[in-house]
């Protein structure tokens, strides 16, 4: 049974070492197929232990243990998976999207030399994910939590020749740590508090204390949300996302938008016990959410380079699934990243095959939007499903986004004016920015040769775009207003009251989305406005994303480089080892006087020592 | 058989000079893994539930003084013999590459210090303890002051006469503890108690001494300058074996015998301890040398170490023992990595190198590994002892975990630019184009560190296993918290 629960862990770990060492021999495609098989496989497993879920008249989970791993004295800790409503979810999205990306990468990554190290890579990435959401522990889940940290740091610099690429991921990887070390401090806390790390025990705890942990839950929870800001890509720490799109578009789709950036999402709705009793963190949860939502999606509005809209979007919606948790609407949050995780993936995907489509001419930036337009009838599919992608982000019924973005505005709009503003806001501006580069890549005439030469891209990639723009469309059937599956499924870890359709709120939302839709196609009918806009004022603040990256060079990365330089140039070799070798001058200047006594000889040497010694002992042997 | 164990080295030693050049590296290589072998028993046949000392041996030496040849293992030093034998042997095996003159005499001197390191850890009586403590400093002299770079001299002056002249107070210390005790065997002046007149100074001559082994902020400066001018296999003995006898020296002698003044000095070590934590990150940070940037992050480690011990909890000594190990394999295994480096391109700083990935990438790949278990990435060593380590010091001091844990952040941003200087990027110097990439050889003497690491890093309740019972007696017998 053990080793039934982890094979969807050890499917892509086995992909890897074979990989690793036959991969040579297997060629590009084997490669590809072996690495794609075993995340197929694992997504089998998943479903399997889904359905055993399922079945189950009460939905127990499935819970094993299935090594040791830490033990000391009080500290117990073994690497222990857990099967139950939530995780299982979480699962078939990470295997599901996962394989799907995986497929989809044998055409993008086609002839790349380093074909072989980009799938280990990804099956990696699969395997750390994995062990994230399985975890039955908060120390199991911080060991996916870092590694996909890894994964995301070795494939945005994947091709690191560029040192632009390489430098991106390193700033992910730091300031993911920055967060982590807040996860860290709330495990701590979280052992000091309960003396177990395992969820079963810390949360039976909290059911039987209750109030009585408030103040150690206030101090738990913002530890951990500290983390889930690093991950999960919110202020403060949202930074890193943008930069990553470094990365091949397979990883931005996989990785930055589908499944590792929800891992922020996951661990706070697993530990959602813990948050409810602290309801001060609830509130900065929440309004951190939406005013990320409001910037990023701001932000969004002026970005020229196809992905990096894409990006902003998904640090926006994020902030969408960070509020609904802070507003305690667990499973709408959960909702969300699940149609996010399709949409999203879609739209990457698509932007994917755009820019593969635009390779026609090297010197001419595949990514940016103003060498695009007219792409619609060059590339049918790809334009088909980067519509359906956008038009579920924007919220348009009966789209999936629409229900899982209605249900968070309901949840706001019932509890919290200040983030119902932002994040109502924040549904208008996503509109304009997917009118705006719907318009931009696709209609109007081609502004190069590139895109006027681009063409449609294999079925290997359009396959899996038109699986995840099923998943697009019908989405929000999984959870339908008034208490549908989703609500239903993940009923035994969290109970909350359905409710029903807001038919005025919706209708509302959806003809503002419309309608922005329609003003970004009036104000991009000339599309060089696009380039105009970001030249100064407001433009370029947004286009630079509120100039936070800006703040932080200013006031983190100068100041320390400065305080490293000082440290390592001028207090330690000037001051502390200076005053090391003064005292060592010192006792040179008291060596010329008594010069006379070094002979050079070792016996004298050792008779000095031993006279000394004598002495001492003598010295103590009277006095005592 | 610990004196067996002791003494093959030695034994060793003497073959080392009695035969050809030529074979002095194959006598040397058969003792060293002669050694591992016996230490290996030695890890079979230990008993992890008994907690007190194990295999003790005893000799009469100096009975007037109540002086004795006196050695045993308990569950802080077995990890430690078995980490000493494995480094030895690998270091022996790739010095083929580093010590192209005087082969005997530096093999000799290796093995010489092997003796004295397994001495240091395995002596039950002060006065032995002090004797190997001292032996281990001469062969390391030699090695920096005749195999070493251009300013070996100084490096090796100012390293023996550092830590020399924190020994003396060592020295003292012990005398003083021997004569008050009639004893110098460290189970009966444990005994006797701590809690006479001047026993402060006597606790802060020993700190001081293993402070500057440590190295300890702010006594850490031989330490970067030892590195940068040893050999390869020098600096992989220094930075595994070592400090290692500084970190154990805080336990056996100022925890062990002075668990009041212990508790009492907790705050100033752990202060110190978390200095050296952020101040090692910030100045390895601005290093173009590779070796000098793997030396202060040493110091960055160790203060994780020393941050365990004076937690003076179960969890933070079991960790900061556990972490003495993981250094040795990790940043042992890092300065081998940048030896290899050396020995192709007779430079390491950082700005000449770049895009290493593309020429040699099963090498930077192995790189990465290490850097990963230096940084303290689950699912690898560094983490666990680290972790273990914050969980002690959250216990006896939440904000001490809180700064501490800033280190985390720090060792990423530093060791990332390592790699990234050296790996990614595009190649800075065309001399780079030449580079090959690893030989077999050169994989076996990394090899077994970074199995090791995955090994601790995913199965460390064994490796705790044997301590516990051992760190349980140790703080229990000073009245010192469990928890």
């Amino acid at each position: 049974m053990e080793l039934f629960v982890a094979s969807p862990i050890l499917f892509p770990l086995l992909g890897i070492l074979l990989n690793v060492l036959i991969g040579k021999k297997l060629g590009e495609r084997g490669v590809g197929w072996l690495a794609s098989t075993v995340v197929v496989a694992s997504f089998a497993v998943s479903l399997a232990l889904f359905a055993q879920v399922a079945g189950d008249s009460e939905h127990a989970a499935v819970h094993v243990k299935v090594l040791p791993w830490i033990s000391a004295g009080p500290l117990q800790v073994s690497w222990g998976l857990l099967v139950d409503p939530l995780s299982s979810v979480m699962m078939l999205i990470v295997t599901g999207i996962g394989a799907l990306i995986h497929i989809y990468s044998i055409g993008y990554m086609h002839g790349d030399p380093h074909f072989q190290r980009f799938f280990v890579y990804l099956n990696l990435f699969i395997a750390s994910m994995l062990t994230l959401v399985m975890a039955d522990n908060f120390l199991v889940l911080f060991v996916g939590w870092e590694l996909v940290g890894l994964c995301s740091y070795l494939l945005i610099g994947f091709w690191f020749t560029e040192l632009k690429n390489a430098a991106a991921g390193r700033k992910a990887f730091v300031v993911n740590r920055i967060g982590d070390v807040g996860f860290v401090l709330g495990i701590l806390a979280i052992f000091v508090t309960f003396g177990s790390l395992d969820f079963a025990e810390v949360f039976k705890a909290v059911k039987a204390q209750g109030g009585a942990l408030a103040a150690a839950a206030g101090v738990i929870t913002l530890l951990l949300f500290i983390g889930a800001t690093g991950k999960s890509a919110q202020i403060p720490l949202f930074v890193w996302l943008p930069d990553a799109m470094a990365g091949p578009t397979p990883v931005s789709a996989l990785i930055h938008a589908a499944t590792m950036v929800t891992a922020g999402i996951y661990m706070m709705t697993r530990a959602h016990a813990l948050f409810e009793l602290a309801p001060f963190t609830q509130q900065i949860v929440a309004l951190v959410g939406a005013l990320t939502a409001l910037v990023a999606g701001t932000s969004a509005l002026r970005q020229l380079d196809i992905k990096r809209v894409l990006a902003y979007s998904t640090v926006s919606q994020l902030g969408f699934m960070v509020a609904a948790a802070g507003l305690g609407a667990y499973v709408a949050s959960m909702f969300h990243l699940l149609t996010h995780a399709f949409f999203k993936a879609l739209l990457f995907l698509a932007a994917g095959s755009v820019i593969h489509g635009m390779g026609h001419d090297r010197h001419t930036d595949p990514q940016d939007m103003r060498n695009m337009g007219g792409l619609a009838r060059r590339m049918p599919v790809t334009f088909a499903a980067f519509v359906i992608g956008g038009l579920a982000l924007a919220g348009v019924p009966p789209l999936s986004g629409f229900f899982s973005k209605d249900e968070i505005l309901l949840a706001a709009f019932t509890h919290q004016p200040l983030t119902f503003l932002l994040l109502g806001a924040t549904a208008i501006v996503t509109a304009l920015y997917v009118g705006r580069q719907l318009i931009l890549v696709f209609l109007g005439e081609p502004r190069t040769a590139s895109a006027a030469h681009a063409h449609e891209s294999p079925a290997v990639m359009t396959a899996p775009l038109i699986a995840l723009a099923v998943g697009a469309v019908l989405g929000g059937a999984l959870n339908l207003p008034g208490g549908g599956w989703l609500h239903h499924w993940l009923e035994p870890l969290i109970a909350e009251q359905a409710k029903p359709l807001n038919l005025p709120l919706a209708a509302f939302f959806t003809a503002l989305s419309v309608l922005a839709l329609a003003v970004a196609g009036w104000m991009y009918r000339r599309p060089e406005r696009a380039a105009r806009e970001v030249a100064r004022g407001v433009g370029l603040f947004l286009a630079r994303a509120w100039r936070i990256d800006d703040a932080y060079a200013q006031v983190v990365v100068k100041p320390f480089y400065f305080i490293s330089t000082v440290c390592a140039q001028v207090v330690d070799v000037g001051l502390v080892d200076g005053a090391v070798n003064g005292v060592g001058d010192v006792f040179r200047r008291l060596a010329q006087l008594v010069r006379g006594l070094q002979t050079g000889l070792v016996r004298n040497y050792g008779l000095v020592m031993l006279l000394g010694a004598v002495l001492v002992t003598a010295y103590f042997v009277v006095v005592r | 058989m610990l004196s067996l164990l002791i003494f093959i080295p030695l034994i060793g030693a003497l073959a080392v000079l009695l035969v050809s050049r030529a074979s002095s590296r194959w006598v040397a290589l058969l003792t060293s893994a002669l050694a591992l072998a016996v230490s290996l028993v030695l890890l079979l046949r230990f008993d992890p539930a008994a907690g007190s000392y194990q295999f003790v041996e005893s000799l009469s030496w100096i009975p007037q003084f109540g002086i004795a040849y006196k050695v045993g293992v308990d569950g802080i030093s077995v990890w430690l013999v078995l980490l000493t034998t494995l480094i030895f042997l690998l270091v022996i095996w790739a010095s083929a590459d580093a010590i192209h003159e005087r082969q005997k005499e530096y093999y000799m001197l290796m093995l010489l210090m092997e003796t004295a390191t397994l001495g240091v850890f395995l002596a039950l009586d002060m006065f032995l303890f002090y004797v190997f403590w001292e032996f281990a400093l001469v062969p390391m002299y030699f090695i920096i002051g005749v195999w070493g770079g251009p300013r070996r001299v100084y490096a090796a002056v100012k390293f023996f006469i550092y830590t020399m002249a924190a020994s003396v107070l060592m020295l003292i210390a012990i005398v003083v503890l021997g004569v008050n005790a009639g004893s110098f065997d460290l189970e009966i002046v444990r005994q006797q108690g701590s809690a006479f007149a001047g026993s402060v100074l006597l606790f802060l001559a020993f700190a001081i001494a293993f402070a500057v082994k440590v190295p300890i902020f702010p006594f850490h400066t031989w330490l970067p300058d030892a590195h940068v001018e040893a050999p390869t296999p020098g600096s992989v003995v220094l930075a595994a074996v070592l400090l290692k006898m500084g970190s154990y020296g805080l336990i056996r002698y100022n925890l062990q015998l002075f668990p009041q003044l212990s508790q009492a000095f907790a705050p100033l070590m752990i202060a110190l301890a978390i200095v050296g934590i952020l101040y090692g990150a910030a100045v390895a940070f601005a290093q173009s040398d590779a070796k000098k940037l793997i030396a202060y992050s040493s110091v960055s480690h160790m203060g994780y170490i020393v941050l365990g011990i004076f937690a003076l909890n179960a969890l933070g000594v079991q960790g900061a023992l556990l972490q003495m190990v993981n250094h040795g394999l990790s940043t042992g295994g890092l300065f081998l990595i940048i030896g290899f480096l050396y020995e192709r391109r007779h430079t390491r700083d950082m700005g000449k190198f770049g895009g290493l990935w593309v020429r040699m990438p099963l090498y930077s790949t192995l790189a990465l590994m290490l850097v990963l278990a230096s940084m303290g990435l689950p699912a690898l060593n560094g983490f666990v002892g680290e972790f273990v380590i914050l969980q002690g010091a959250f216990q006896s001091n939440p904000w001490a975990a809180g700064f501490a844990a800033v280190g985390m952040v720090l060792s990423a941003v530093y060791l990332l630019t390592f790699f990234q200087k050296t790996f990614l990027g595009e190649s800075r110097d065309p001399a780079n184009d030449a580079l090959s990439d690893l030989r077999w050889q050169e994989v076996l003497s990394v090899a077994p560190l970074i199995v090791l690491c995955f090994m601790i890093g995913l199965q460390a309740a064994p490796f705790f296993g044997l301590m516990e019972q051992s760190v349980a007696a140790l703080l229990s017998g000073g009245g010192l918290a469990l928890r």
